[in-house]
Order: C-alpha cells, then sequence, then structure tokens
C-alpha cells in the first residue's frame, strides 16, 4: 500500500510508577488496546478511541492519553481530518461513515443568547419558596373553550379536548432504538422517565418486553422501515410518532447492520435473526403532504383517537413551512432535530454538512405557525445538540413547548462520545448488542444516573425562571424578549426575532 | 353464525370503524358493508377471525395494520391496502392502487386485475408465521416488489401478452421473491435484483398459492401450474455492505 498509515488518534501511556497491574484496563477495554505479555501491561495506542473507560477504571490514576500525538503539517485549508478522508476514500472508494453528532467547529447560536434576570423594578422569585409550573401538556390546544350550564346549574366542558402528553419536566429523552442502543440503556432511560413524570421515545426498534412496565411513559417510532410496528405496539405505546427524518442525516434512511440483530433485536424488530433492517429514505407511503395525513390518521384510527401522534422531522431550510403543513395535518406535535443530533452512524457528509441548527429551527417554526394562527394546533419539540439547561431555556424562550435529549442522557449513562456507536463495542454498555458489555450498565443504577440529570436541569430550569421572574412554563415560552444575542448578525437576530444585548 | 349488514352510504370511516369494532367485540363473524365509497381505513388495526364483506370501493389504507380479519371486496380498491398488515386477508374483486401490501409483514393480499406503483414495497418476514404474499391477476406498475425483505408477489399476468412492462422490478431488493408468470425482459429488473432459476420445487412450494388464488376468483389453476415462470431475488442480502467504509 503506498498510502501507508495514517498516525494514530491517540497515544495512551501507563505512569508504571503508579500501576499496580491490577489489569483492570485490559478487562475494561474492549478495543483491545491493552493486553499481557509476561509480566508485562502492553499498549496499542493505535486501537483507541478515547472512550476513557480504562481512565475510569484505573484505581490509580495511572493512564494518560494524548490526543493527536504525531502533527501533521499544520494548514489552515488542508486540515488533519481533510487529509484523512481523502486518504480514506482512496483506499475505499466508498461513503465515509461516523457515529455521534456533527463534529464540525462551527458557531453554537445557543452560546451566542443570554438569558435575563430581574433587578429593582421587578422581583425574582425564589422556587424554594414558591411554586413554579414546569407541567407541560404536549398535543393540540383548543383554539377557544366551551361551557355549558348544566341542570344542576354546575358549569361543564364542551369543547372536546384532544389527548394531551403530560409532562411534569419539558425534557423528554428521544428516539434511540434498541438496536442501535441496549436493552440495559433503555430500561435505565424508561425507569428515569417514569420517576421523573415525562416520556421517552422507543425509536425505530420495536419495543423489547423488557420495557412493557414502563409504556404508559414510551412514545413509539413508526419510521419508514415499520420494523416492529404493529397493532400491539401502537396501542402500547403513550403516543406515537412518525419519524421523517433525522438531524444528523437529513434525507436519508438508516441501515442497522445484520452484525447487530441478535436474537432479542429480531424479536424486537420482527426481522429474521443477521439481516440487515434497511429503513429506506422516504416512507413509501408518504410521498406528499396528504400521504402525511393520511398515515396519521391510520394510526389514530387504528388506536381509536386516543394517543397523540407526533411527527419528527429533521431541520432543513424550509423548515418552517414544512411544519405548517404538518400542523394542518391532524398531527399533534412537531418534532425539529436540528443538525446537531445524534445518531449511532451517518454518512459523514450528512452528518457535517447538511440541515440547519435546532436554534433558528425553532424560532422561523413557532414564527411561521403564530403568523398562520396554527400555533395551538400542535406543540414544537426541538431536539439535536441539546447539551444543557441553558440550552433548554433559550429553547423554551425561542419557541418549543419541550425538548428531546440524546446524547446527554447517554453521557448520564457513562457515555464519553468517542463516536464510535457502530461498532457493536461500546465498552459502556450503551452502544452494544454484546451481553458482557451490556451487563456493565445495571439499570437500577442507570436509571438513577439519567433521572439524576433530569432533576438537575429541572432545578436550574426553575432557577432561571425565577430570577427571570417567571413562574409559568408557559410564560417562558416563545418569550424571545427574555433573550439577547451576543456576537450574532444583525440577520441572524432577524431570524432569532431577538434584540441584540444592549437593546 | 352471527353476521351483520351496515349501510355505509355517507357515513364519514371513524362512525364505520366504530360499527365494525363494536359488532366484533360483539362476536360477529361476518359483516356485510353496503354502499362503501372511498372510506378510507377500513379495518384499521383489527384483530380476530371476522370477515368483512365490502361492497363498493373502499379508500386508501384497507387493513392497515390489520392483524387477522379476511376482507372481501367486490370493487377496486385505492392506496395501499394491506398497509403494514400483519395477519389476515384481503381479496380484491378489481384493481387497486400504488404501494399495495407496504410493509407488509404477514397475512394474504390477492388483486384480481391489476394494481399500480411500487406494489409489495418493503415487505418483510419474520419467522415462518409470518409470511406475507401478495399475488396480483393481472400486471403491476413500476418498482414492484422494491426493498422487499422477505414474503412472496407472485404476478399472474391474465389476460397480458407479456406479465410485466414497466421497470425497477425488485429495487433494493434484499430478501424474498417475486415470482412473475412467463418470461420476464432483463432491462425491467431493478439495481440488486436478479433472476433465479424456478424450479419443480418452487412450483410446489406455490401451488398451494396459485390454487388459493383461483379458488377465490373461479378461476381454473391448471393453467397456471407449470413452470413457466420467472424468479426473481435479491443479488444479495446485504446490498448497502459495499458502499460504506467506517470513520
Amino acid at each position: 500500500m503506498t498510502l501507508g498509515s495514517v498516525p494514530p488518534k491517540f497515544k495512551v501511556g501507563i505512569d508504571r510508577d503508579q500501576c499496580m497491574d491490577c489489569g483492570r484496563c485490559i478487562e475494561n477495554c474492549s478495543y483491545e488496546v491493552y493486553r499481557r505479555e509476561g509480566d508485562k501491561i502492553l499498549i496499542e495506542s493505535r486501537k483507541c478511541t478515547a472512550c476513557l473507560r480504562c481512565v475510569a477504571m484505573c484505581p490509580r490514576d495511572a493512564i494518560t492519553i494524548t490526543e493527536k500525538p504525531v502533527d501533521y503539517r499544520s494548514h489552515p485549508v488542508w486540515t488533519r481530518e481533510i487529509r484523512e478522508d481523502i486518504i480514506n476514500q482512496a483506499r475505499s472508494g466508498k461513503i465515509i461513515l461516523s457515529g455521534m453528532g456533527n463534529a464540525r467547529d462551527l458557531p453554537i447560536i445557543y452560546d451566542r443568547l443570554l438569558l435575563d434576570a430581574c433587578q429593582v423594578t421587578n422581583p425574582s422569585i425564589d422556587p424554594l419558596r414558591e411554586p413554579m409550573e414546569l407541567r407541560t401538556y404536549i398535543g393540540k390546544k383548543p383554539s377557544k373553550l366551551k361551557f355549558r350550564k348544566t341542570e344542576s346549574g354546575d358549569v361543564e366542558l364542551e369543547t372536546k379536548l384532544a389527548p394531551n402528553l403530560k409532562l411534569d419536566t419539558p425534557i423528554m429523552i428521544g428516539h434511540m432504538s434498541f438496536g442501535a442502543i441496549s436493552l440495559n440503556s433503555h430500561l435505565s432511560m424508561a425507569k428515569a422517565v417514569k420517576e421523573t413524570g415525562t416520556y421517552m421515545g422507543t425509536g425505530e426498534g420495536g419495543l423489547h418486553k423488557a420495557l412493557y412496565p414502563y409504556q404508559d411513559r414510551l412514545i413509539v417510532q413508526v419510521a419508514s422501515g415499520r420494523f416492529g410496528v404493529n397493532i400491539d405496539y401502537l396501542e402500547r405505546g403513550a403516543a406515537i410518532e412518525i419519524k421523517i427524518g433525522q438531524g444528523a442525516k437529513p434525507g436519508i434512511g438508516g441501515h442497522l447492520p445484520g452484525e447487530k440483530v441478535n436474537e432479542e433485536v429480531s424479536k424486537t424488530r420482527m426481522i429474521p435473526l443477521g439481516s440487515d433492517a434497511i429503513s429506506p429514505a422516504p416512507h413509501h407511503d408518504i410521498y406528499s403532504i396528504e400521504d402525511l395525513v393520511q398515515l396519521i390518521r391510520s394510526l389514530k384510527e387504528a388506536t381509536e383517537w386516543k394517543k397523540p401522534v407526533f411527527v419528527k422531522i429533521a431541520a432543513v431550510h424550509n423548515v418552517a413551512p414544512i411544519a405548517a403543513g404538518i400542523a394542518r395535518s391532524s398531527a399533534d406535535a412537531v418534532v425539529i432535530d436540528g443538525f446537531r443530533g445524534g445518531t449511532g452512524a451517518a454518512p459523514k457528509v450528512f452528518r457535517d454538512h447538511v440541515g440547519i441548527p435546532i436554534e433558528v429551527a425553532i424560532a422561523s417554526v413557532d414564527q411561521k405557525l403564530r403568523e398562520q394562527g396554527v400555533r395551538n394546533e400542535i406543540s414544537v419539540i426541538a431536539s439535536g445538540g441539546i447539551r444543557s439547561s441553558a440550552d433548554l431555556a433559550k429553547s423554551i424562550a425561542l419557541g418549543a413547548d419541550a425538548v428531546y435529549i440524546g446524547t446527554a442522557a447517554l453521557v448520564s449513562l457513562g457515555c464519553r462520545v468517542c463516536g464510535n456507536c457502530y461498532r457493536n463495542l461500546c465498552p459502556w454498555g450503551i452502544a452494544t448488542q454484546q451481553p458482557e458489555l451490556m451487563n456493565r450498565i445495571d439499570p437500577e443504577m442507570g436509571a438513577v444516573q439519567v433521572a439524576n440529570l433530569i432533576k438537575g436541569w429541572t432545578l436550574e430550569l426553575s432557577e432561571l425562571m425565577g430570577a427571570a421572574g417567571i413562574n409559568s412554563i408557559e410564560s417562558l415560552r416563545g418569550n424571545r424578549d427574555r433573550l439577547r444575542g451576543y456576537m450574532l448578525d444583525e440577520g441572524m437576530l432577524k431570524i432569532l426575532d431577538v434584540l441584540p444585548a444592549g437593546a | 353464525m352471527k353476521t351483520l349488514r351496515i349501510d355505509a352510504k355517507g357515513m364519514h370511516y371513524t362512525p364505520l370503524n366504530q360499527k365494525i369494532r363494536a359488532a366484533v367485540a360483539d362476536g360477529v363473524e361476518e359483516i356485510t358493508l353496503d354502499n362503501v365509497l372511498g372510506q378510507r381505513f377500513i379495518g384499521d388495526g383489527l384483530r380476530g377471525n371476522v370477515k368483512i364483506i365490502i361492497n363498493g370501493v373502499p379508500g386508501g389504507d384497507l387493513g392497515v395494520f390489520m392483524s387477522g380479519p379476511t376482507c372481501i371486496i367486490h370493487g377496486n380498491a385505492e392506496h395501499a391496502p394491506g398497509n403494514t398488515m400483519d395477519k389476515g386477508m384481503l381479496v380484491i374483486h378489481g384493481s387497486a392502487g400504488d404501494a399495495v401490501a407496504h410493509s407488509m409483514r404477514g397475512g394474504k393480499v390477492f388483486v384480481k386485475n391489476n394494481i399500480g406503483y411500487r406494489g409489495g414495497i418493503h415487505m418483510k418476514q419474520y419467522e415462518v408465521e409470518a409470511k406475507p404474499v401478495l399475488v396480483v391477476g393481472g400486471t403491476a406498475h413500476s418498482f414492484l416488489g422494491e426493498y422487499m425483505a422477505g414474503g412472496l408477489v407472485l404476478v399472474l399476468g391474465i389476460g397480458k401478452e407479456k406479465s410485466m412492462t414497466d421497470r425497477g422490478i425488485g429495487s433494493g431488493i434484499h430478501g424474498g421473491e417475486i415470482i412473475i408468470r412467463g418470461e420476464v425482459d432483463d432491462y425491467l429488473l431493478g439495481v440488486g435484483a436478479k433472476k433465479i432459476e424456478f424450479t419443480e420445487s418452487d412450483l410446489e412450494r406455490i401451488a398451494p398459492v396459485i390454487k388459493s388464488f383461483c379458488e377465490h376468483f373461479e378461476l381454473d389453476p391448471t393453467e397456471f401450474l407449470d413452470t413457466n415462470y420467472t424468479r426473481i431475488g435479491p443479488a444479495s442480502s446485504r446490498p448497502f455492505a459495499n458502499k460504506y467504509v467506517w470513520e
């Protein structure tokens, strides 16, 4: 091979004075970086992904991992990554796949939005002392309410209300399928959402029997492959989500490789053992907005109009008119997945270059729905790169009803964002179907960690709202007056409908 | 046998399905729907062994998510009958629109005449009991059996000089089989599809399906019980396996 090898991405070192030779690094590293030869632990740095499992498990802090130990000649245009991608494609002639979300160093709009707080002229509220209303209902809201008087003189509601999901906090866990991630990860998250009064998505992987006890907290997904979808599945979910697109790879489908289709995954997805699970790019029964209406109504009709139906789309250039179409399509919520959304595997060129940021998508969708007088017809759920309670508060202030988190929930389970989700070797037991790796997650403990994250963010959201003198999530929603842009250009501020800091 | 007749004239699909569900819950074994005209979703998500006789033209997504019942349609059917169906049967005494048997996992769809585009698209199978079958008496438009992952699509081409004249047959197929009466021109095959020899043992395997189809439409099965078929299957069970390289 005239191309030779590219430099290793990481260099692993063991401080031999500190090392007590316990071998936990060898046991924990599923990438086989470490091996024992004689009385020495040897290292093969090239295999390292910087998942940091060994570092976390080393009792002596003896391990160091250095990124990019070998420099290329620096160049601002022909970066290391660009050069290595070319070498990879020169070897293979194929599409490059990658894991996790967009890894380009593009400006993050959330980080250039600042939240407001009260001083002197209006009092802030102490959430310790006063109730903070974070309860969020996801689903259609009536444009007006009609009441009637009963014979006994009581007043009762005449308007028929559409089914809504009741969330105790506006944080849900987004759709990551069983297959892409392990059963123990799913169980941990399902237990956590049950405890914290919120919901999680099943992803397009069907519903494993072990999750049935949490079904009233699960949003079942119907994607283009229709894997695991039958009437039983639809009836079990608290809500149903049609996945049209995904922020990490807008416009394309998904392929779960046969290697990941073990017995449990096969049963749950209802596909033969070891076969590729191919989700086509579009739903082949949806070629128009009218067809989308038909699928939504077929799902509602199947479940006797008892469940809200969501439609998830990737944030793309025309996201606002698309969402407005969805608002008129009998859907109860639209999920917008921004270009930073995560994935188990996506073509790198899509992950890094297709779609738009979630911040502008929320703002333009909310604006369009309000202009057209249909904002009440549909809830807006934002996802794709929500990293903290600050991102959550800013999303709601831009116009979202709630958010889906994905990567953040996985990080609370141990994920270190190494981006090798597709290899079925996840040393943290998350993106793997190997029992000995998956069992590294104890669902009871995992549930505590995920629930802690949701609780922590919820507390922070209450504090942020209190500081801004807001005691109800409804008063924060779409309240762009409580945001200011910092170092954002005029065009961006206009799209966001946010004033610059100081104004 | 407990039966029920419903006049569907001018009725919206929701109350119609509610009546059907209530009847099934009540133990009715045969329901006749008269004057059906475009009502969608008939039998949507319905379970059980009820037989539904539909007189008229049902709308889209007939039998979608259905799990068990049999529908006999005396008329044509619209878009996507048998969509994501799990179990049961649709017998259409006429033609049907696009995406017939879309994503069907089990059960049977028999169409006496022709079907539109993308028939049998993404049909899949799981274990022995869930193996979907789509039989078309006449012909089908383009992309028949596209993305097919399992099951059987059979086209008999009755009354046609050639059973299939539209392109894209089995494009992206990675499981299951498409069997077409007579010869099929090579240029009609989609990407990833290939012809496989149709043998006596294949005939033996599909003979019960042919006989059942003929019985429903009062045809003589003997003229179809020979090996004059073209069998089309996947060139690879991993059509995308060679497209990607990891980062």
